[in-house]
């Protein structure tokens, strides 16, 4: 509770709302002890008093009743009535899809097929229906506002309490003797409870409006009493005459769904887990630069980054994701870049045409050269002609990372005809030509699908044709097989590396998995912790890795052809991203040959045999 | 086509919940409509008589039964307060509803996909503040209300649009007297239903600008005009379809009310004046008529979405 209080005293406009209803409230239920003129005394020389009249504030309406008197009257009425239609709503309606959602089966079949029954009508004519069984009044108006909207209360409610029901915790609760009303009640009430909250937060200021509404057309209130629908309704009449009447209440209404609205919409907001994760928030075309050091691109390299730095940024403080990281590609080279997930080996590949999502993501340091330029310092439009173009990406799910409503066709289509001033017709030329490249079988069908209607393996060539399609430089591939099933890995692997070959391509391959790495790379980079631990030439490497890390990674994969044996794992997790500055080697305190001075000071890369070593004690 | 026949005769035990609900609830009317009808002066005879010739001397569920059979024969019954067919008035009163709804739905739909796309892509600026804040302010206002402030402003005080109605009553008629009477209900009308797809298209358009498959069309070098239109919002229109069927029911209820403060002849006014007369067959017939069209919308609704997402088998 005290955190929704923070949260929502954050949010100015909420905190705006709340105050707003609060003083709403308090004057209104304070008007049985006001020195207000009875609400119901009718007066007919003072017939529609403009407000500011003598001894009337706010007038007089058509029977020279004191309108101040009759509004805070008609607040009390109004906010009573709908607060609990509100709560009685929610009620029945929670309690019914708690019981669907807990029980399952039949009597959430039955239950839920009324309620879609219920909804099948628009609400209004549900209201009007009942309002004619039960006759027009203020308190028949509120049975029929609540009993439409149970149905709202009750599918929201199920559908929580179905992924609650199916959680360890109520499994544990059954085997320890809890019978169904107990576990409903301790363990199910508990964690709706929140959903209930906000469910009565969005939906009170509607109920507010549907009441009012209802006592507009007549159906509500009685005279003399007044809620502010039958006031606004008594209005009318004289609208354009004597406007003040209506203007009165209206106002009032207005005021009362604003204020809920911004009340709730906070409450929402603070309890929205998307909204805290940064999930709500527009990512940038290019990721966000931030003060990069002067650096001089080096005329000779190819493919160069140097000293890439990428964080994210969360209330103000910058989680680093990769610490200056640097390696080169050459030419037709395949440079394999290893780590476990976390440790910044994507956000290394996704940097390097600034396609980290942004916010969060910022690149604080280093540059990224090709051909004899900073890619970081280059505007959009330059950017842009560069990616897809001279380097192009191949991710690793495609089914979400192909565009699930646009056809495959389409997709290649539009990465040859963006780059280049062509017709349609090359395009689609161009696009079979590489499909056929990638050894897609029945060319014309693939062409005419959606991602969906492929498989793993033939999505991932799609994606593979799609990255050829301009004949790039630099190939990104990151985790291209880790979603296919061995065999089909196989294929594609074999495609990538004779497509290398045969194009003289660079690839940068990232993987977790050194199997697949030794299989295709020249080189291999290994990750840990967002830094580079170790890097040399693959067969270096494979014979003699010199990290501790690397050395255990290898141990993981699985050979065939040499018995069984226990498949080791490397103990403990990898380190948490913090925003703190760290010491040491991020690897201690996994390492079987930690030493007391590992943590003392920041230990660079250096040379050890074939290849570099982030390392103090590295593996003779 | 194989999915429209499934789906309506998925419609049929919705339909036919819908007639069980409004003919038992509407049943439950306390007092004798024959009594209703001849006034408190009539003598035991003739109610008992009207009674017979009503067939309300007969069980409720048989009287069910009756209904039911009359219905699907397009046989509504009759109104006793207006003394003509149910069925006439209602299609009378209907098409001037659907005209005043649709035209409503229809803004609603558009301006609210396109106020909420543009504040997402424009998030944190002045426009999306703006749009932010009018949304708010659109769906807090009570449509009746500011139908009544509308009135005063434009037919009142302006003199630009006429103050209710649906045609002039001298000289009128034609169709562009039909626009010039339509321009105030139909915006009020919208208002609410424009906020609330405005909202809920910002959001999903910022939740899809997340996914992996626009990080893949940035990758492609994909221009980000391009991006936004061809691979956001195509997706967005089918995420937001369902909820756009869903307002399509406040737009009508909606229409209840707008219809009273304009004076618009439509179902939702005679409704509210049968309700108030205790006129039942005519409520009956209007509410389970407004249903019946209300389920085949949302199917044709599903049909478009079908169309739309391949995805969805």
């Amino acid at each position: 509770m005290i955190n929704l209080y923070k949260l929502i005293s954050r949010n100015r406009l909420a905190l705006f709302g709340g105050v707003l209803l609060i003083l709403i409230f308090i004057i209104s239920f304070l008007s049985p002890i006001l020195p207000l003129k009875d609400p119901d005394i009718t007066k007919t020389s003072d017939r529609f008093l403009l407000p500011f009249s003598d001894g009337y504030l706010l007038g007089t309406d058509h029977l020279g009743r004191d309108l101040l008197s009759r509004l805070l009257w008609g607040t009390r009425l109004s906010l009573l009535v709908g607060i609990s239609a509100a709560l009685i709503s929610a009620t029945i309606g929670s309690i019914l899809g708690t019981i669907a959602g807990f029980y399952g089966n039949k009597t959430d079949n039955v239950i839920m097929r009324l309620i879609d029954v219920l909804m099948a009508f628009p609400y209004i004519l549900l209201a009007l229906a009942i309002v004619a069984v039960l006759g027009p009044g203020l308190f028949n108006a509120m049975i029929a506002v609540a009993l439409v909207n149970i149905p709202f209360f009750a599918r929201n409610i199920r559908g929580v309490t179905v992924t609650i029901a199916n959680k360890e915790f109520i499994e544990a609760a059954k085997l320890s003797g809890m019978n169904n009303f107990q576990i409903i009640i301790y363990e199910i009430f508990p964690n709706i409870l929140p959903v209930i909250v906000v469910t009565i937060s969005t939906t009170i200021g509607w109920m507010i409006l549907e009441t009012a509404g209802l006592s507009f057309l007549g159906l509500g209130s009685q005279p003399p009493q007044a809620d502010l629908g039958s006031m606004l309704g008594e209005a009318r009449s004289a609208l354009i005459v004597n406007p003040h009447t209506s203007y009165v209440p209206g106002a009032m209404i207005f005021l009362i769904v604003i204020g809920v609205n911004l009340f709730g919409d906070g409450i929402r907001d603070a309890l929205d887990p998307r909204l805290s994760k940064g999930q709500l928030i527009k990512p940038q075309p290019v990721t966000q630069i931030k003060s990069l050091g002067k650096v001089n691109p080096k005329p000779n390299t190819f493919f160069s980054v140097e000293n890439l730095t990428t964080a994210f940024e969360f209330d103000k403080k910058l989680y680093l994701a990769s610490k200056n990281v640097s390696f080169d590609i050459k030419k037709g080279e395949c440079l394999g870049l290893i780590g476990e997930s976390g440790s910044g080996k994507s956000v290394t590949a996704l940097s390097i045409t600034c396609l980290v999502a942004s916010p969060p993501g910022v690149i604080t340091d280093g540059s990224i050269n090709y051909s004899g330029k900073n890619i970081l310092e280059m505007d959009y439009e330059e950017l842009r002609k560069i990616r897809g173009n001279k380097i192009s990406y191949i991710f690793q799910d495609p089914l979400s990372t192909l565009h699930p409503l646009i056809k495959i066709g389409k997709q290649l289509e539009e990465a040859f005809i963006e780059h280049s001033e062509s017709k349609n017709n090359e395009a689609s030329l161009r696009g079979k030509e590489l499909l056929k490249l990638v050894q897609i079988p029945n060319i014309e069908n693939v062409w005419n699908s959606y991602p969906h209607e492929l498989s793993g393996g033939m999505r991932q060539r799609v994606s593979i044709a799609m990255a050829l399609t301009n004949d790039p430089e630099l190939i990104i591939a990151d985790e291209p097989t880790t979603a296919l099933d061995v065999t089909v890995q196989a294929q594609i692997l074999s495609i990538l590396d004779s497509l290398r070959k045969k194009r003289g391509l660079s690839v940068l391959f990232i993987s977790h998995d050194f199997g697949v790495v030794s299989q295709i790379c020249d080189r291999v980079i290994v990750m840990y912790g967002g830094q580079i631990v170790e890097q040399g030439k693959t067969e270096n490497i494979m014979k003699q890795p010199r990290h501790p890390y690397t050395k255990q990674l290898m141990e993981c994969v699985p050979h065939i052809g040499y018995g069984k044996r226990k498949l080791p794992t490397i103990l403990g997790s990898p380190p948490s991203i913090t925003h703190k500055k760290q010491l040491g080697c991020s690897f201690a305190d996994r390492c079987f040959n930690k030493k007391n001075n590992c943590m003392e000071l920041n230990i660079e890369i250096s040379k050890k045999g074939d290849s570099d070593v982030r390392c103090l004690y590295p593996h003779e | 086509m194989n999915y429209l026949i499934q789906r309506l005769i998925y419609a049929i035990p919705v339909v036919l919940g819908i007639t069980i609900i409004v003919f038992f609830i509407l049943s439950l009317i306390p007092g004798d409509p024959a009594t209703a009808i001849l006034g408190s002066y009539a003598t035991p005879e003739n109610v008992k008589l009207l009674n017979e010739q009503l067939g309300l001397d007969k069980g409720l569920v048989q009287r069910y039964f009756i209904w039911l059979g009359n219905l699907l024969q397009g046989d509504f019954g009759r109104s006793f307060a207006l003394n003509r067919p149910v069925l006439d008035e209602i299609l009378e009163r209907f098409n001037a509803t659907l005209i005043l709804s649709g035209t409503a739905f229809i803004l609603c739909s558009v301006i609210g996909v396109l106020m909420g796309t543009l504040s997402a892509f424009k998030q944190y600026t002045l426009t999306d503040k703006i749009i932010t804040f009018a949304v708010l302010t659109g769906i807090s206002v009570p449509s009746f209300f500011l139908g009544m402030m509308m009135i005063l402003l434009f037919a009142v005080n302006l003199q630009w649009l006429p103050v209710s109605g649906m045609y002039a009553i001298y000289g009128g008629g034609d169709f562009l007297d039909l626009i010039h009477h339509l321009i105030m209900p139909a915006i009020a009308l919208a208002l609410v239903a424009t906020g609330v797809v405005a909202r809920i298209t910002r959001n999903s358009v910022l939740e899809i600008l997340r996914q992996d498959y626009i990080r893949t069309a940035r990758a492609k070098g994909v221009r980000e005009g391009s991006v936004l239109i061809k691979h956001v919002l195509r997706i967005a229109i089918v995420t937001i379809l369902p909820i756009l069927g869903l307002q399509a029911g406040f737009v009508l209820s909606g229409s209840v009310f707008i219809e009273i403060v304009f004076q618009w002849p439509g179902v939702g006014r005679m409704l509210v004046d049968a309700i108030l007369k205790r006129d039942i067959l005519l409520v009956q017939g209007g509410v389970m008529f407004v249903a019946a069209c209300y389920v085949l919308f949302n199917i044709a609704v599903d049909l478009i979405q079908r169309v739309l997402d391949p995805r969805i088998k």
